[in-house]
């Protein structure tokens, strides 16, 4: 089991919005996409671009079939969720909606590297590498699977995030 | 060695065990019925809901005094509970997981008038309230990966399990419908005014429902039990292609079918079937690139409405009590085939000898998941 | 007065699309939003239909409905000046 290029996002007290979007411009890359995502899924695809960014990684992912994306998160897509919330008293928001649940932002990371392998979102009180891990560690044994991208990608209620992906293989 | 389903649990608008519920569903019974309460939305709606007064008196009889439980806690405490009075498993043992699949959990509490801790909001509280009610040993593993997540669950245990981590799971699939969920799904325009129509011509879109069930995974082999049913094989695949609409091509639903039958043959298909124009034809696509166009096919979404959490496990319980008992169930509001692949979608509830099931499901965020369930020989 | 709402409509749809980095200049008239055009994509065709309501007191509770009309931001002025309270 290796692991590689563990990347780290933490607080960088800043408003999220305006870091995320210096962090999106300094990567050079075009993808409008990016704007209308919640700030838990801007965290995970600008992590998941640093990680994949790296070449050593990124030619190991030949068959993207038997790449997976396991993640965990500690408050789902709370944020989001009151963000929505906020909406309904008056008309409700479906591009705010589509973003209240947990597993969005392994779709948002798939969708953007055409990543067709497994995936899972759990959900940790607290940051569990182990509990992961081991999951990771079945999931790979199985057999479909040769690479997972796996780690923590959190955006809280009160706006602390954090990040911690890297990849799992054979 | 195998990972075998042991027993499950359904509490449901068409019953509070699964025997109840499966009665119901023979019967041609629907837990959907025409809510115009404003408390949920502003225009009358196909819903099924479980009944408060009976959830009340019922969690008092089984569990115990229900005051300082949110809706959704006590959903999650009743079906276990009900479970292990059939189990002979020990849920406070070390060899012992509880799963939890759910997408919002107590999400209602965002709509309270009065004042609650804001971290009962998270699914791991909810998580970590149910292990220390039942002594757990372990620490809970929690799924929330939309309507794939009580398919995911069963994958997961079975994963574990088979692996050595622990020898038993204890898989609880649940969510409660409140404004916030129906407002959203309203937004999405994807609610039906009618009672759903799966893989049908006219079908218009969902209808929300209300579960809460619960089941035992456990690789030990019941001594002289009549037949058990296995848990052969699963799998979770990504389209890769959009976060709400599914893949025209079912990409990532053909890829865990495939997986999950690994060329094993297969005699029945319990289809997530929300009757959503798109997931329907993108189903049936995924089922037609698999080459299972004969195997008899069919959702309960008719019955039950969508889950969200507890859908994928309240189906393949279903599905395995009617595969016990040899019966195929039909789609309740399917008559008219309007979808672009010929499947075999079946209409009316009948006796069929069926030896294995795929249970399949698709989600939000591009999710799809099967797994495979077969009697022992 | 139309010409004023195409502008209006493409700084609203910028605003309640997050097409951030996109100005009304960038927006022709008669090009195609969906598909090649913008590339909008069927959440999109839901907030519009949140915008028509919000901003113009049109109501769709159909989503096939209000197709034509978001074919570009002529048949979107076209639709709103026909309909709108």
């Amino acid at each position: 089991m290796l692991g590689d290029g563990d990347e780290l996002f933490s607080l960088a007290g800043e408003e999220f919005a305006v870091f995320a979007k210096a962090v999106y411009k300094s990567l050079e890359i075009d993808y409008p996409k990016f704007y209308k995502m919640s700030n838990m899924c801007k965290l995970g695809f600008l992590a998941s671009e640093y990680l994949l960014k790296d070449v050593n990684i990124k030619e190991k992912l030949v068959d993207r079939s038997r790449v997976a994306i396991v993640l965990a998160c500690k408050a789902s897509s709370l944020q989001a969720d009151i963000e929505y919330s906020k909406t309904m008293g008056e008309i409700p928001s479906p591009a705010l909606f589509v973003y209240t649940l947990a597993n969005i932002v392994t779709g948002e990371i798939a969708i953007r590297h055409g990543i067709k392998g497994e995936e899972l979102m759990l959900v940790q009180q607290e940051y569990d590498k182990e509990q992961l891990s081991d999951y990771v560690s079945t999931l790979i044994d199985e057999g479909n699977t040769d690479f997972c991208i796996t780690g923590m990608v959190d955006y809280d209620e009160n706006h602390h995030y954090f990040a911690d992906v890297c990849l799992l293989g054979r | 060695m195998s990972v075998y389903i042991e027993s499950g649990n359904i509490i449901s608008p068409l019953g509070f065990s699964t025997e109840e519920n499966y009665a119901n569903i023979l019967s041609g019974r629907s837990g959907l019925r025409l809510h115009t309460d404003s408390r949920l939305s502003d225009v009358p709606l196909q819903l099924a809901l479980i009944d408060d007064a009976l959830l009340e008196s019922t969690f008092a009889a089984v569990v115990g005094d229900g005051s300082g439980f949110t809706r959704f806690e006590k959903f999650c405490l009743l079906t276990v509970t009900s479970l292990l009075k059939n189990s002979s498993i020990n849920i406070s043992s070390p060899d012992t997981v509880i799963i939890l699949s759910t997408t919002k959990g107590n999400i209602e509490l965002l709509e309270s008038r009065e004042s609650y801790d804001p971290r009962r909001l998270h699914l791991w509280h909810s998580a970590a309230l149910i292990a220390k009610h039942f002594s757990a040993y372990n620490k809970p593993l929690i799924i929330s990966n939309a309507c794939v997540s009580g398919v995911a669950a069963l994958v997961v245990a079975r994963r574990l399990i088979e692996s050595g981590k622990y020898n038993n799971a204890v898989v609880v699939g649940a969510d409660i419908i409140s404004r916030f969920i129906v407002s959203g799904f309203q937004s999405f325009m994807s609610l039906s005014p009618e009672p759903c129509k799966p893989f049908d011509a006219k079908r218009d879109g969902l209808n929300l429902g209300e579960a809460a069930v619960s089941a035992v995974l456990t690789r030990t082999k019941l001594a002289g039990a009549e037949q058990q049913i296995e848990v052969v094989r699963g799998a979770m695949h990504n389209d890769a292609n959009h976060i709400s609409g599914p893949s025209r091509t079912g990409e990532g639903l053909f890829h865990a079918i495939k997986d999950a039958l690994a060329g094993d043959k297969v005699d029945f298909i319990s289809a997530h079937g929300t009757a959503t124009a798109y997931n329907d034809n993108m189903e049936a696509v995924a089922i037609s690139r698999a080459g299972l166009n004969k195997v008899p096919v069919n959702s309960v979404k008719g019955f039950f409405g969508h889950t969200l959490g507890a859908a994928g496990l309240l189906e393949a319980i279903i599905a395995l009590e009617a595969m016990k008992d040899n019966r195929l169930i039909g789609t309740r509001g399917y008559s008219e085939h309007g979808v672009s692949e010929a499947i075999n979608v079946i209409k009316d509830t009948g006796r069929h000898e069926v030896n294995s099931l795929l249970k399949l499901a698709s989600g939000f965020g591009g999710s799809n998941a099967a797994v495979l369930l077969r009697k022992t020989r | 007065m139309s010409i004023d709402l195409r502008e209006k409509l493409k700084g609203e749809l910028i605003e309640q699309l997050n097409l951030e980095d996109i100005s009304p200049a960038d927006i022709e008239s008669s090009a195609a939003l969906f598909g090649d055009g913008l590339g909008l994509d069927s959440i999109d065709a839901l907030e519009i239909i949140v915008l028509l309501e919000k901003e113009y007191g049109i109501k769709i509770s159909d989503p096939s409905a209000g197709k034509e009309a978001m074919a570009s931001i002529d048949s979107l002025a076209a639709f709103i000046e026909k309909n709108r309270k």
